[in-house]
């Protein structure tokens, strides 16, 4: 993507400059179709090497891993922590359909997709407000909804691991309001409050530019043709805002579903995680086939849904 | 088009060097095992690039070896054996000196990872007490040395639980939980460990290949979950002394040096339960293309000196293998470590982890689903 991208501006920046060397001595061979032929190589050859960073840059950090995944799948494990990369098989992936894998892909996408709903439901009626705004009042809430990003998502965990502790501020507060102290860390609930808590901005962002295009107008019109506030809601806000629902919610349940960190440092006892699980593949068990077996299939559901995603929501965004 | 060719390119490309690297790897040690390096005693070729756990030595104690030796020495951590494993089996790792535990040295020696050690330059290994002497997983005592040894069991913390409770592994599994520890449990998050408790509970080996008897383990420990806080391993002893937890499986040292740092550190109790436990050896071994193996060898030979070795353990507050060692150990850990209450089911109960091959993914599983 970003390899193309830069190669079509590539050509264009060659074509200008051909075009201005071209001038008035060679005009004699602009016509001729050997000049033609040439020009169009040499322009794709100049594109090309526009274009390469990008593509070493592609090929190193994503093409190779992702190939040595794939390969690694089929392979055989070894005790030494490695994979016997002579002995193919598709053992790892016949393994996935035990039941164990099944419960923790069910539980983690259940996960995910509450996260998601959750999500949704925050941030639809905040994009709304913040997109009926001022200029002025947008950027400012804009910047609010970005500063968590300047500190390190693994020091935030950390802070909400403190907060939910036991005697933490958050026990504290239940207890001073009558309601004695509560056990939130280290329980489901408090992997989603993270979850949502992390992933929130992810689903803001889209819907407030989706909603910001809206005309406001159409709104006015159905009110004036007797739409109560539900219907002009369901019949011309929701649809009209349906590619950001769609790309917020794929940018909150891709990560979810595969989250590591949260789960790790607030998630509790019962509930084994699909990015736990992976890591303890390629950490404890010391079995790479059967971990990159598990992350290629995750990388599928993932790529699935980023289709669907360019699909129904980034063509308008 | 262009791209097309490009993307064949790359592809091919990417093959290439996936599989120069696959050849690379391949042949594990590749070093031949036969020959061990030819130093002489308080040689040194290079700086020391030391590859240990975490808290696992006085960064002081480090300095004073270079000091000592007019070189410099470093040292990068790990958190787990298998995450170091493929640092060093890769090759060009840069380190000279890392400190595998017992079932690893196994897998290490059988990999060709680290090399043998040349004897001769390492005279204080007479210092080495004779318990640690040819331990099974280097039976000729040809590649490796024990650093310090452990005991994995329980910590309790007496203000919840009082002082009257059995010294058993009922205390974590099944019904027997005293009440005000419920639900204030922390195990292990680390299969080996707590489906060996499990399994040590139902009087079986820690190290069983047989899946009837791990499934009564996993069921065991999948039956006792409600009373589990959290499996923890990084942080199961600060859990306990903040008051998260009330009973916690973890390591000897880690639980008496977070005893020591509380205002009353009598207040908690460690123990390895009746039935038995985990103990483990760590030890120090040389990876097979260690870039300075003199400074590696006279750094082990340092380590085996009584004073280093009781200087090392008391910092970190484990048990030294240096029989020179132990009568220049504080006080509070010599009690401790002879304390016939940390071990009431006497040595004979206690078992080291070794190696399964292809059965420790069953562990894993098992481990997995008792989780949940």
């Amino acid at each position: 993507m970003v390899g193309s991208g830069r190669q079509l501006g590539g050509s264009r920046l060659v074509t200008a400059a051909t075009e201005a060397l071209t001038d008035p001595a060679l005009e004699a061979a602009v016509a001729t179709p050997e000049f033609e032929l040439a020009n169009i190589r040499q322009r794709k050859r100049r594109g090309l090497l526009i274009a390469l960073p990008a593509y070493i840059y592609l090929l190193i950090f994503f093409a190779v891993p992702l190939i040595t995944v794939i390969i690694y799948s089929f392979a055989t494990r070894n005790r030494f922590g490695g994979a016997d990369l002579n002995n193919w098989n598709i053992d790892s992936y016949r393994e996935l359909g035990d039941d164990l894998i099944r419960t923790i892909l069910l539980r983690s996408a259940g996960l995910a997709i509450l996260t998601t709903i959750i999500c949704l439901l925050i941030s639809y009626p905040f994009a709304y407000y913040m997109a009926t705004r001022s200029e002025k009042v947008r950027n400012l809430m804009l910047v609010f909804v970005m500063i968590p990003f300047w500190t390190n998502f693994l020091v935030r965990n950390y802070a909400w691991y403190v907060i939910l502790g036991t005697d933490g501020p958050f026990s504290q507060f239940t207890e001073f309001i009558g309601f004695g102290p509560t056990r939130v860390l280290f329980t489901q609930v408090a992997v989603v409050l993270g979850l949502v808590y992390g992933f929130l901005p992810f689903m803001i962002l889209p819907l407030y530019a989706s909603i910001e295009r809206i005309d406001g107008r159409l709104i006015e019109a159905s009110r004036d043709l007797y739409a109560n506030g539900w219907q002009a809601f369901r019949n011309v806000l929701w649809p009209l805002s349906l590619p950001g629902v769609v790309a917020g919610s794929i940018l909150v349940f891709i990560p979810s579903l595969g989250a590591y960190v949260t789960p790790h440092i607030l998630g509790g006892t019962k509930g084994t995680l699909l990015g736990s699980y992976i890591v303890t593949q390629f950490l404890t068990a010391r079995n790479l086939p059967f971990g990159a077996a598990m992350s290629t299939v995750l990388m599928i559901i993932m790529l699935a849904a980023t289709i669907l995603y360019f699909r129904k929501g980034g063509r308008t965004l | 088009m262009a791209t097309k060719q490009t993307r064949w390119a790359a592809l091919l490309a990417a093959l290439a060097l996936l599989f120069s690297a696959c050849g690379d790897g391949e042949g594990g040690g590749g070093e031949s095992s036969a020959a061990s390096a030819a130093c002489e005693v308080g040689q040194v070729d290079g700086d020391l690039a030391l590859y240990n756990w975490a808290e696992y030595i006085d960064p002081e104690q480090l300095d004073a070896f270079g000091q000592e030796f007019g070189i410099g020495a470093t040292m990068t951590e790990y958190d787990s054996n298998e995450a170091m494993l493929p640092v060093v089996s890769a090759g060009n790792s840069g380190y000279d000196v890392i400190i595998p535990s017992d079932y690893m040295v196994g897998i290490m020696i059988d990999g060709e990872f680290i090399q043998p050690l040349n004897f001769d330059a390492i005279p204080n290994a007479s210092n080495i007490s004779d318990d640690f002497a040819n331990p099974s997983y280097d039976p000729n005592q040809s590649h490796s040395v024990p650093y310090q040894w452990g005991y994995t069991g329980l910590a309790v913390d007496t203000a919840v639980v009082g002082t009257d409770f059995p010294r058993t592994w009922d205390l974590v599994f099944g019904d027997s939980v005293p009440a005000d520890a419920a639900g204030k449990v922390t195990l292990l998050n680390d299969p080996r460990e707590t489906m060996g408790a499990a399994l040590k509970a139902l009087g079986y080996s820690l190290n069983t290949t047989d899946d009837a008897q791990l499934d009564e383990a996993r069921n065991l420990v999948s039956g006792s979950k409600e009373n589990v806080l959290r499996f923890d391993t990084d942080s199961a002893d600060e859990l306990l002394t903040s008051g998260e937890s009330a009973i916690a499986h973890g390591y000897s040292g880690d639980m008496f040096t977070q005893f020591l740092e509380t205002d009353d550190p009598s207040r908690y109790v460690f123990f390895v339960p009746e039935e038995g436990g985990t103990r483990w050896i760590d030890n120090m071994a040389i990876p097979f293309d260690a870039p300075h193996p003199c400074t590696a060898h006279t750094f082990i030979n340092w380590l085996l000196d009584a004073e280093q070795g009781a200087a090392l353990s008391n910092w970190n507050y484990y048990g030294t293998p240096n029989k020179a060692a132990i009568d220049l150990l504080d006080d509070e850990l010599n009690e401790f470590l002879t304390d016939p209450s940390v071990l009431p089911g006497g040595l004979s109960s206690v078992e080291s982890i070794a190696d399964t091959g292809d059965f420790e993914t069953n562990y894993t599983d098992a481990f997995t689903e008792a989780v949940g």
